[in-house]
Parts: C-alpha cells; structure tokens; sequence
C-alpha cells in the first residue's frame, strides 16, 4: 500500500475549503428544526447536507424555515440531489440550489438506480458528475463502493468520492472495508463515507480504515436521543482518526504476546 | 390566464404578470427561493423584467432538511 503520511491536526480539505471537523451531518428526518439544529450543534459538523424541493406554498409567511435554523453564513450547505433517477433531474436540482444559495457551488450528486435499495445508477452519475464538473461545480460524489467507478469519478474533476458503506438509511455498518481500503489508498481527493453508519462504532472503523470523513443522517436522526448520538459521532470521529494517525499494532494469529516482562517472576 | 406553479394549475388576472408580482401575490417576499420557467432558471436579478404568460409551467424550489 502506498504510504500517504497524515498529521492529526491536518484539516480536512475540500475543494479548497478547509473544515476542523470530519463528520458530515444530513438535516433530514428529526423531529423539528430545533432538534436539527441542537444535533448539529452537539456533532460540531461543519457541512450540513439539504435536499432541494418544492417549497409548500399554502404555508403561513412566518412559517420558520430550515435556512433560518442553519444559517448560511455559519455553516456549509451541501445540497444533495436525493430522489433523482437520472443525470438530467439530478443537475437540473443542482442548478437550482445554486441558485438558490446565490451561487454555492459545493454539491452532493447522488444518481439513484432502485427505490427500493437507494443503491446509486453510477453510469447515470458518471455522466452527470462530467456536465457538473464542466459548469463549474465542486462535486462530492456518493457512489457504490467499487472502486474503478470511484477512480473514474476523480478522474472526471469530483472533489470527494463518498462510497456507501451500506444502503442508505440501513444503519448495517460498514459491509465492505477491503474495498473502501482500495479506494483510499488510490485516492487522491477525499474519500467520505456515506451512508450506513448505524451507530458510533461504524464512524471509527471508517476513520481507522483512513476514510477523511463520515457523511451521516439516520444513524443521528432516528437514534433514540439524537443529541447525544451526535455527540457521540463526534466523539468517535475524532477516535477513528487518532486510531488511524497512530497506526494500529500489527495483528498476530496464534502468536500471543504477553505485556508484563517475563523475568523476575515469583517462584 | 393559467399558470402551472408546482405542479398545480391557478388563475391569475390580466394577460402577464412579472416574476416579482408572482412573488408578492404568492406572500413569497423575504424568503428564500430560486425559480424555474418552463425548465429555464431565472436569476433573481431579472424578476422584474422576466414575464410568465398563460400556460407557462414554473418551479419554486426551496432547502429542505435531507441526507
């Protein structure tokens, strides 16, 4: 494996744009923008993800909305194309969110095959992220984890691959780390996962496998306290990343090795 | 005149209207919004001079929370 040397106060760099923290917070699926907002303050998530929708126009004017919550200029949006079956639809959404966030470039393309899976169409993403990446976009991309795909997807300009680590929403853990190791060690943009995570010891094993970060929404939502959950997130983030730094002993199979000394023992 | 808004059909007077009095009849003034006609999206700088005429089909997205 290629040896890509890290330092634990390295940020994380995306598109030029530099964040403190690893975690990547989905704002989908809590019970009100109050307790979104509590989360993401208690996960100290710096990139929120938003889906871009019709907005309701039956709604009362004073009707708070999520942008009033989680305001702009404080934290980083990344407006997703959740729901998009086709490279059309999906670019079609990001042109709209950019200009509705007056010109925000930073993006989540997500190209889904199945509705029932939510397993992504990568020719369809492929061919999106190219146009995207063309009209000037910043493109994190979710993919599956296969990683041909992900290195094609660098290769078209994406500035973060974010392989699934299984289905989203699934909260299966991470099903696949020989093949999220082959991704990382071949990339040369981050690599995020996305999707899967169910609880905080999921995030770890991301991080100790040298992902750059964790994009995660269920696993926080639904958790039965999503507050401490976040916390929780963080907590293992920042854990996973150390563990990785520090590089982990080597495993030994029927070659145990006692860490008391041998001699001057009592006899 | 018809205009399809977010997939719904309403009855607006007279033969146009301009982007910023859809806006102002829609109580959209403040918010966030970014506008879409007939799959052409219409930057905020010209929603006085942009029109939307009978038939024409608009898109009014917003963020909402997702993953």
């Amino acid at each position: 494996m290629e040896d890509k040397i890290s330092n634990i106060n390295d940020k994380l760099i995306i598109a030029g744009r530099s964040f403190q923290s690893r975690l990547l917070i989905g704002t989908g699926k809590y019970n009100d923008f109050k307790e979104t907002r509590a989360a993401i303050d208690s996960s100290d998530a710096q990139i929120v993800t938003v889906a871009i929708r019709r907005i309701n126009l039956g709604q009362s004017p004073n009707e708070p909305s999520l942008l009033e919550f989680l305001p702009t200029n404080k934290f980083t949006y990344l407006p997703n194309t959740a729901g998009c079956y086709s490279s059309d639809d999906a670019i079609r959404t990001l042109r709209l969110a950019r200009e509705l966030l007056d010109g925000h470039n930073l993006v989540k393309l997500e190209v889904l095959g199945d509705p029932d899976t939510l397993f992504p169409n990568v020719v369809e993403t492929i061919n999106a992220a190219k146009i995207l990446v063309k009209d000037g976009f910043d493109v994190m991309v979710y993919t599956s984890d296969d990683p041909i795909i992900a290195k094609q997807l660098e290769d078209i300009g994406c500035c973060a691959i974010m392989p699934l680590a299984s289905l989203i929403g699934s909260g299966m853990g991470i099903l696949n780390p020989w093949n999220l190791e082959i991704i990382i060690d071949k990339a040369n943009v981050p690599v995020i996962v996305d999707a899967g995570v169910g609880t905080a010891s999921d995030a770890t094993i991301a991080m100790e496998l040298g992902c750059d970060g964790v994009l995660m929404n269920t696993a926080i939502a639904l958790a039965k306290n999503p507050i401490l959950m976040a916390s929780a997130m963080k907590k293992a983030i920042e854990s996973g990343r150390e563990a990785f730094i520090a590089g982990r002993m080597d495993k030994k199979l029927y070659s145990a090795s006692p860490s008391s000394p041998i001699k001057g023992l009592i006899k | 005149m018809k205009i399809n808004i977010n997939g719904s059909t309403k009855e607006f007077g007279g033969e146009k209207i301009t982007a910023e009095e859809l806006i102002n009849q829609l109580n959209l003034n403040g918010k966030r919004f970014a506008i879409e006609k007939n799959g052409e999206i219409i930057s905020k700088n010209y929603f006085r001079d942009i029109y939307f005429n009978d038939g024409d089909k608009i898109e009014i997205i917003g963020a909402v929370g997702g993953g």
